[in-house]
């Protein structure tokens, strides 16, 4: 039974167009995903289907919802639909939720705007709705007080209070962790099937969307270029732009041969390599503000007695869930944080010696991050920026603007781009004018911190692909720390685990990824989705 | 907005003209004394009339210009100079003893309202115009340190300064490279803000005669003038004060103006 | 709960006790002799000494600052040494007037500014917006004691709907406060000028969180959203604003004062500072400042009753 049939829906926002007669149809019980890239109009279609298209936005088309077109119903009537007949989830969860209000009240309400339910009656059922999603807190928590994927959980409840016919879900699991994503999209689909419910799932991810939807419809530049059944689909893939995301999304670049194995740890106590970085027993504590008033102050161990090395040349990735101690090791290592115990030294010198990084060190070291937006000085021209590395040096280049223009160069970019200012690059380009920072100064160890998390899949292969070519050119060694972990594999010849402050396992990339020994990287692998194997890889 | 901006920079400009003219000429003297010509309403041979001593009202209100701006600028400075490098030190040590000394500081300087800065001072050093200076300048530095490290320290987080410390770079630098350049038109602005709180405080502590002494000629002297005589001579408080709300109020428009040109997103403090 | 209000109890003692120490510097270090000061050069020698010794300042000085705190705290806030009767005495006079008309003030700021606030920002752009904008615009260009002026020019001289000044005494109320109330509008307007404008901001601010996005997928209506989850979260800086407000309103006061001749803090500390009585200028700044910690340290209590993410965090 068709639940929801948009047709035609075109929209555009100031003259603008942002959708181009988008079709699409939901049918109850079953998943609808729209996949793209960024600025394809995925969320744009969802914000039409609840009628909650921004301000100034005109919309031509047909939404039909059980037979009520959605384009055409009065705000009022719009009210009535929104939280009765379609529910919501967003995908940012810290902010999704009143902070003022507790999580209880905020499903309960929900309950109370569309039903004559008295006060207490609604906090009942909304008490049900917060256990019937797998929420085991107290519903007199306030937001702040539960993590992301309970706060998910929580928006959920408030969207399927009522039993909608539809449910939306706007990137659900995008800022969670993978072992949380899979819980997540679980609950969805058990959701769906239990109450009968048509969904529409955004995601830009294709493992995702091959794991869980009924059908898929790819959207490019606000129109809808491919649908379908997803095993049909995915099979017989009729565009080329579908071709080349799903593609990019298996994309695995050409790196040199793996480099000559170093795939035990270094025991505990053995010498540090004269080549190279080594970590030995590092532990770093922070403080937290007291339980009780004049009681011990509580210390969390971000880093527990980690030990690992990276010898020079070799690629090595690090594979952890949010608050892992991932950032933590990243800035100890770079020498931007004190550790309380252990060594770090990089060719058998430590990297921070009386407090202070040592220059002479740090200069054999750059980093480049996730956020292709923050990661540069907006005030700065490009040249500026690449050239900041140069501080680091005892003799200042005499020639800077030869070596600025080469840099560019290499990483594919135009010397001429180093008069421009940052807002004028796309984020792909960014992330190629932070490793022509990162790498200017031809340091040995280059750290990837997320450096292509935050980009679409067909330039995060690009990126990649840039990657391996520049550590195929040089005699570079690279840390590359990710949350994902098709990335890592591609990317890295020996990958490390880590859990809670600790790394839990370290081995050869293919090694670990075939065989797992640790309980923990058996559950990261197997939450990951992935795509099918019959997709050429 | 674009048309408050306009009116904003011409009223600025104008009383920084009119200011600017009463160094090298005003329409007669102030310091002469007409009796016979007193409480005149507005005529050509006075544009704006005169005073209880006969003196012209126009003249008064160019001399009092010169000092409602010096007396703002050079307290708006104070606040800047001292305030926003404070500002930047407690954000670049955030969360240390030296940021909680430094917030706790401007926490205190906020208990002592600009006004009650100036009786302190002026029990003991006798009133004058540096000590409205002083007192505006004393409480604007908390403005300013507040704002500046408010907003410093999301920049703080943000990796191009974690880029700039893997190059090495102090965090007095860091803070000198990155982080003023990028919080200066928020400074700006909010510099705008605290002239027009300058001038609307210098008239009230010069209103009560904690301010600039006679024979300064001063907008919130000439008010404290006209108060006795607001039934027979209206013009004598009307003008004086009509000055102080446009001046402000051009301020206010250029300030609004200059936050929408500059960048859109920031924020000011309008208290 | 307990802990944050704790904690704000510490920060208000620390801030006393620095404030006291700064008032006392400035007061009783600084003039070098203050009883010299206050007499002035031709003072008679056994006058100076009689002074001198009724102040203490043959005391070393962390003796003289320990009995001038002493005093504070058991309600002796010294002997006026123009008036020859206790600071305390002439203090609880005048508190009445300068307080109520403070409070008075702040009632009749925030009555005209949440309302002007919430329809400008529930509006946006509309003509209630733009009008109440430009009003304020308006409003915080007017300088208070100015616009005080002109309320009695208007409403005392020409309506004669109040008189143009004095105080009429608590013995019958409502004349005392019809006697505060022009004094209380000055004071107000300008204030609440400032109020709306802050109310508006941060409540357009709130409603484009994420959070108001939720409420309206649930099926709220734009107005039902503001109203139920954005207007509590614009709150935390308003109540700032109120908190600071209140200084302004007190120190304010002092100069409205004048213009309705009005026996409050404000007169009494002018003619003290003019007869050069450092003793009561002392402890009424010393008690102004205390109030306006007070009122900071009630303000934080109110930001935890708001936001519960305070109650738990230190």
């Amino acid at each position: 039974m068709t639940l929801l049939r948009v047709q035609n829906l075109s929209v555009s926002i100031g003259g603008t167009d942002i959708l181009h007669d988008v079709d699409l149809s939901v049918t109850a019980g079953q998943i609808t995903a729209i996949t793209g890239e960024s600025g394809s109009g995925k969320s744009m279609t969802a914000l039409a289907c609840m009628g909650l298209l921004p301000k100034g936005a005109r919309a031509a088309g047909t939404i039909d919802l059980a037979g009520t077109d959605i384009l055409q119903t009065s705000e009022r009537q719009l009210n009535d639909i929104r939280g009765n007949d379609i529910g919501m989830v967003f995908q940012e969860p810290m902010t999704a939720l009143n902070p003022v209000q507790t999580i209880g009240t905020q499903v309960a309400e929900t309950i109370r705007i569309h039903t004559d339910a008295p006060r207490t009656e609604a906090k009942t059922r909304a008490a049900d709705m917060l256990r019937k999603v797998g929420l085991d807190v107290s519903p007199d928590r306030y937001p702040h007080e539960v993590s992301g994927g309970q706060r998910q959980r929580v928006v959920i409840a408030m969207a399927i209070a009522l039993r909608p016919e539809l449910l939306i879900a706007d990137e659900p699991t995008t800022a969670l962790d993978v072992t949380t994503q899979a819980r997540i999209l679980d609950l969805l689909k058990g959701l769906v099937a239990e109450f009968g419910m048509g969904m529409i799932l955004i995601t830009h991810d294709l493992a995702v969307v091959s794991d869980i939807a009924d059908q898929i419809a790819v959207m490019q530049h606000g129109r809808v270029v491919e649908a379908g059944a997803t095993d049909t689909l995915m099979r017989r893939m009729q565009h080329s732009y579908t071709r080349s995301l799903f593609a990019a999304s298996s994309h695995v670049p050409a790196i040199r041969q793996p480099y000559a194995s170093h795939t035990q740890t270094i025991p505990h106590g053995a010498a540090a390599p004269k080549q190279g970085l080594a970590v030995e027993n590092v532990t770093k504590k922070y403080n937290l503000s007291r339980k009780t008033l004049l009681g011990p102050r509580p210390t969390f161990a971000a880093l527990k007695n980690v030990s690992l090395t990276i010898s020079s040349g070799e690629r090595v990735g690090l594979v952890g869930e949010s608050g892992c101690g991932k950032s933590t090791l990243t800035r100890a290592i770079l020498g931007l944080e004190d550790v309380q115990a252990g060594s770090i030294t990089l060719d058998g010198a430590p990297v921070v010696s009386n407090r202070r990084a040592d220059l002479t060190q740090r200069r054999k070291m750059q980093v480049v991050f996730q956020d292709p937006y923050g990661s540069f000085n907006p005030r700065h021209t490009v040249a500026r920026l690449v050239s900041e590395p140069f501080y680091l040096l005892e003799d200042k280049p005499k020639n800077p603007a030869d070596r600025i223009a080469q840099a560019l160069t290499d990483v594919g970019l135009s010397p001429s781009d180093g008069d421009k200012y940052i807002h004028e690059f796309s984020g792909g380009q960014r992330q190629r004018i932070a490793i022509a920072r990162a790498l200017i100064t031809d340091p040995q160890l280059v750290i990837f911190d997320e450096a292509v998390s935050a980009l679409d899949v067909s330039v995060r292969a690009q990126v990649l692909d840039l990657i391996a070519d520049i550590s195929a050119r040089r005699s570079l060694s690279y840390l590359f720390i990710s949350h994902d972990l098709s990335v890592v594999r591609a990317i890295t010849d020996r990958v490390l685990v880590m859990k809670g402050g600790q790394i839990v396992e370290d081995g050869a990339t293919e090694d670990v990824y075939r065989n797992p020994s640790h309980p923990y990287t058996q559950t990261l692998l197997a939450a990951a989705p992935q795509l099918p194997e019959f997709i050429e890889v | 907005m674009k048309l408050g901006f306009s009116i904003g920079a011409a009223l600025s400009l104008t009383f920084v003209t009119l200011a600017a003219l009463s160094f090298v000429w005003t329409p007669s003297d102030i310091e002469t004394l007409d009796i016979a010509n007193k409480l005149q309403t507005p005529s050509a041979d006075h544009l704006l009339g005169t005073d209880h001593f006969g003196r012209d009202i126009l003249s008064m209100i160019m001399m009092g210009a010169r000092t409602s701006i010096a007396v703002a600028v050079v307290a708006v400075g104070i606040g800047m100079a001292v305030g926003i490098p404070l500002g930047l030190w407690a954000a670049a040590r955030s969360g240390s003893l030296l940021d909680e000394v430094i917030m706790r500081g401007n926490d205190l300087v906020f208990a002592f309202p600009s006004l009650v800065i100036a009786i302190l001072i002026t029990a003991v050093f006798g009133p004058s115009a540096v000590n409205a200076i002083i007192a505006i300048g004393i409480f604007n530095i908390p403005v300013f340190a507040r704002l500046a490290r408010g907003a410093a320290l999301p920049l703080w987080e943000r990796d191009f300064i974690l880029a700039a410390r893997v190059c090495g770079k102090s965090s007095a630098r860091i803070s000198a490279e990155h982080i003023l350049p990028n919080i200066m038109n928020l400074m700006i602005v909010q510099g705008t803000i605290q002239f027009s709180l300058g001038i609307l405080a210098e008239a009230a502590l010069s209103y009560i005669g904690l301010g600039a002494q006679p024979p300064t000629a001063s907008w919130g002297r000439m008010l404290a003038d006209a108060q006795t005589l607001t039934a027979i001579a209206p013009h004598t408080a009307l003008i004086p004060g009509g000055t102080i709300v446009l001046m402000v109020l051009g301020l206010n428009l250029l300030g609004d103006g200059l936050r929408d040109r500059l960048d859109p997103r920031i924020r000011v403090d309008r208290t | 709960m307990i802990r944050y209000t704790l904690r704000r109890l510490i920060s208000l003692l620390l801030s006393l006790l620095a404030a006291s120490i700064i008032i006392f510097a400035v007061i009783e270090v600084i003039p070098g002799d203050p009883a010299a000061f206050m007499l002035g050069v031709n003072a008679r020698e056994d006058t100076l000494a009689a002074l001198r010794d009724q102040m203490g300042l043959n005391d070393p000085l962390p003796i003289r600052y320990l009995a001038w705190v002493g005093g504070l705290l058991t309600g002796d806030l010294g002997t006026s040494w123009t008036y020859k009767t206790p600071v305390a005495d002439l203090v609880s006079d005048r508190i009445w007037v300068s307080l109520p008309l403070a409070l008075y003030a702040l009632t009749l700021s925030t009555l005209i500014a949440f309302p002007a606030g919430i329809i400008a920002a529930a509006r946006r752009g509309g003509p209630a917006d733009l009008g109440i904008m430009g009003a304020t615009q308006l409003g915080v260009a007017i300088p208070n004691f100015w616009f005080a002026m002109i309320l009695v020019l208007i409403f005392a001289i020409n309506l004669r709907w109040f008189s143009a000044g004095g105080f009429a005494g608590w013995d019958d109320p409502l004349a005392a406060l019809k006697s505060l109330t022009l004094p209380a509008i000055a004071l107000a307007l300008p204030q609440a000028a400032i109020l709306a404008r802050v109310m508006r901001s941060s409540l357009l601010d709130m409603l484009g969180e994420d959070f108001i996005r939720t409420a309206r997928a649930k099926g709220l209506s734009r107005r039902q959203a503001l109203w139920r989850h954005a207007l509590r979260n614009a709150l935390i800086p308003v109540l700032t604003i109120i908190g600071l407000q209140f200084s302004f309103l007190l120190a304010g006061g002092i100069i409205i004062e004048q213009v309705f001749f009005l026996p409050g803090l404000g007169r009494l500390i002018f003619q003290a500072i003019s007869a050069r009585d450092l003793i009561v200028v002392e402890s009424v700044v010393m008690l102004l400042v205390f109030t306006v910690i007070i009122v900071n340290f009630a303000v934080d209590l109110a930001y935890a009753a708001v936001d519960p993410r305070l109650r738990r965090r230190a």
